[in-house]
């Protein structure tokens, strides 16, 4: 329905938010839950959505691994009292970066045809993953009402 | 993209809910209550100048001139880390957005079903199972957000902080994820100067006192004692404070979860995030990945901020036709226009995308201050259908939340 995010922005208006919250089993690295949201049933397609989340918990497990590169980097660091971070990118800013650009791309390519629109996590504190579900200014006055009926289901 | 508004830009800090102070324009983020952190810097740069000025000659001369060399060293690695640990955000989780927080209270409300008048709904906790222990997060009300697990409410600051240890006075900030390990630097690299300096005293005095005799080198040298009764109580202070923390670390926990003593004892949750193994341990903590921040401190405030970053940055001419069009003929004026239109908004006067992003500049501002106030507002903020928000009074779990504030 929605050709492009500009088409979007002139002729969509906001109708409901859905927030995919953080998943904690495996303790207090970054995971988001992968449960598809009842809301997005009737917009976007199961596996396309699972990819994209699936997609971002890998980037996200990248960034906080533990491993060689993250205690060279540290060590190497304190042995400069971190007076190195002021000139040098850290590996997880590096990687961060690359999670905005594939947000960015998945908003172009999958969602936003969709009316739908994925917010960076890192813009709401690393807590959730906001979607924005946009309806066609045109069709029948479904506003923020919709929102109750829906709040139920999406744990 | 350029502001479209008369006013000069407005950066993010100057709109973050909580109790901070900010300078050099968002770049340093540190408590309100800065006291006690002038009062460390005076005491570690009074001791070590009076150090270099008094004993140094000596013992450069007499000794080695490392010693004053290697001093000066550990100097500036204690300053660069007390520095850093007091100017860098220790891990504020920003508050919920009015729409998040509607979510939340919506998925509470379904989850407790209806509760019979009168009676209080049952206190609002998330059980998660991390590594096979059960853990419960708490609901922030002030945040209006569950708590992460680790993540505690400083008082003192007003925000949320993930892993929280404590707030340090001496710091003038909260300890959390981002800067305990600068904390843990900064305790252990001050113990080793202030032994360092207190066995160089002790030397200095020793030698004079071989050359010239105890009294005359006391006579010598009156510059000495004051700044070594300072190391000496500093010692024990601050060489305890680093045990402590190694013992923390070694163990993965908190010193909030110490005090409340969230894994000790035979019948409570053993340590989810603890390796079992001391060196895993040290590791995770210390040489762990540099977490960034999440607050943006210095981004613009931008107009529209129902509008992802990643959908802005594709339509850049959005911004520009604003400029042009709108610019001109609306300078920023205070409305009321709600951001989502809804039922109650009349068809000709429901705002666009584009014209949302003006009023929505000015919406935003004040709604970050309502939190500050003690009593929350009963009415939602958006319209319609959404159950009032709850306040501290109406949970169960209201003295537990008054004490953990108090913490």
């Amino acid at each position: 329905r929605f050709h492009n995010l500009q088409e979007l922005r002139h002729s969509a208006s906001l109708a409901n938010k859905v927030f995919l919250q953080r998943d904690y089993s495996d303790g207090t690295t970054c995971r988001f839950q992968t449960k598809f949201p009842s809301e997005l049933e009737s917009r976007i397609e199961r596996p396309l959505f699972e990819d994209t989340v699936k997609r971002l918990n890998i980037y996200y497990a990248e960034a906080e691994k533990m491993g060689g590169q993250s205690y060279l980097e540290g060590c190497l660091a304190c042995a400069t009292a971190y007076l190195i971070f002021l000139c040098m990118e850290t590996r997880y800013e590096k990687v961060l970066k690359k999670i905005g650009r594939y947000i960015q791309e998945q908003n172009e390519k999958i969602y936003a045809p969709r009316g739908l629109l994925i917010t960076d996590p890192i813009e709401r504190g690393m807590r959730v993953i906001e979607i924005s579900i946009y309806e066609d200014r045109g069709s029948s006055g479904s506003c923020s009402g919709s929102s109750s009926t829906s709040g139920s289901s999406a744990r | 993209m350029s502001a479209v508004m008369m006013t000069r830009k407005v950066r993010k800090w100057e709109k973050l809910p909580g109790k901070n102070t900010f300078c050099c324009d968002g770049r340093v983020m540190m408590a309100r209550q800065k006291g006690v952190f002038y009062l460390t810097l005076f005491l570690i740069v009074g001791t070590c100048s009076l150090f270099f000025a008094f004993e140094c000659p000596y013992l450069a001369i007499h000794l080695s001139p490392a010693i004053p060399v290697f001093a000066i060293l550990l100097f500036f690695f204690v300053m660069a880390m007390l520095l850093r640990t007091s100017f860098s955000d220790p891990g504020v989780l920003p508050r919920a957005l009015p729409e998040e927080a509607t979510f939340i209270e919506m998925e509470i409300e379904a989850t407790n079903g209806n509760v019979p008048a009168g009676q209080r709904p049952p206190p609002r906790i998330r059980n998660v199972q991390i590594n096979g222990q059960i853990v419960k997060l708490k609901y922030c009300y002030t945040c209006k957000i569950f708590r992460p697990p680790r993540a505690s409410h400083c008082s003192i600051c007003d925000n949320c902080v993930d892993r929280f240890d404590h707030h340090c006075p001496w710091v003038g900030n909260c300890v959390g994820k981002r800067n305990y390990r600068y904390f843990y630097l900064f305790t252990l690299s001050l113990s080793l100067l202030t032994i360092y300096i207190f066995t160089f005293n002790i030397v200095h005095v020793v030698m004079r006192s071989v050359n010239s005799g105890f009294v005359k080198t006391l006579q010598d040298t009156p510059g000495t004692y004051p700044f070594m009764l300072v190391c000496f109580f500093t010692l024990w202070s601050v060489v305890g404070l680093t045990g402590f923390h190694t013992y923390l670390i070694s163990l993965n926990q908190t010193t909030n979860e110490d005090i409340k003593g969230s894994w000790s004892g035979k019948n409570r949750v053993q340590n989810p995030y603890s390796h079992k193994n001391i060196i895993n341990n040290c590791c995770e903590v210390l040489c762990g990945p540099a977490y960034p921040s999440v607050l943006d401190r210095r981004g613009l405030m931008r107009d529209d901020l129902s509008v992802p970053t990643s959908a802005l940055s594709i339509v850049p001419g959005l911004c520009l036709q604003l400029e042009s069009s709108y610019g001109a003929m609306f300078p920023l004026q205070k409305t009321t226009a709600p951001l989502i239109p809804n039922e109650h908004t009349p068809d000709d006067a429901k705002p666009s995308m584009a014209d949302s992003a003006i009023a929505h500049a000015e919406k935003r501002s004040p709604s970050p201050r309502e939190e500050k106030l003690p009593t929350l507002p009963k009415s939602s903020p958006t319209p319609t259908k959404v159950p009032p928000l709850a306040s501290p009074e109406t949970d169960a779990e209201a003295s537990i939340i008054a004490k953990d504030k108090a913490l």
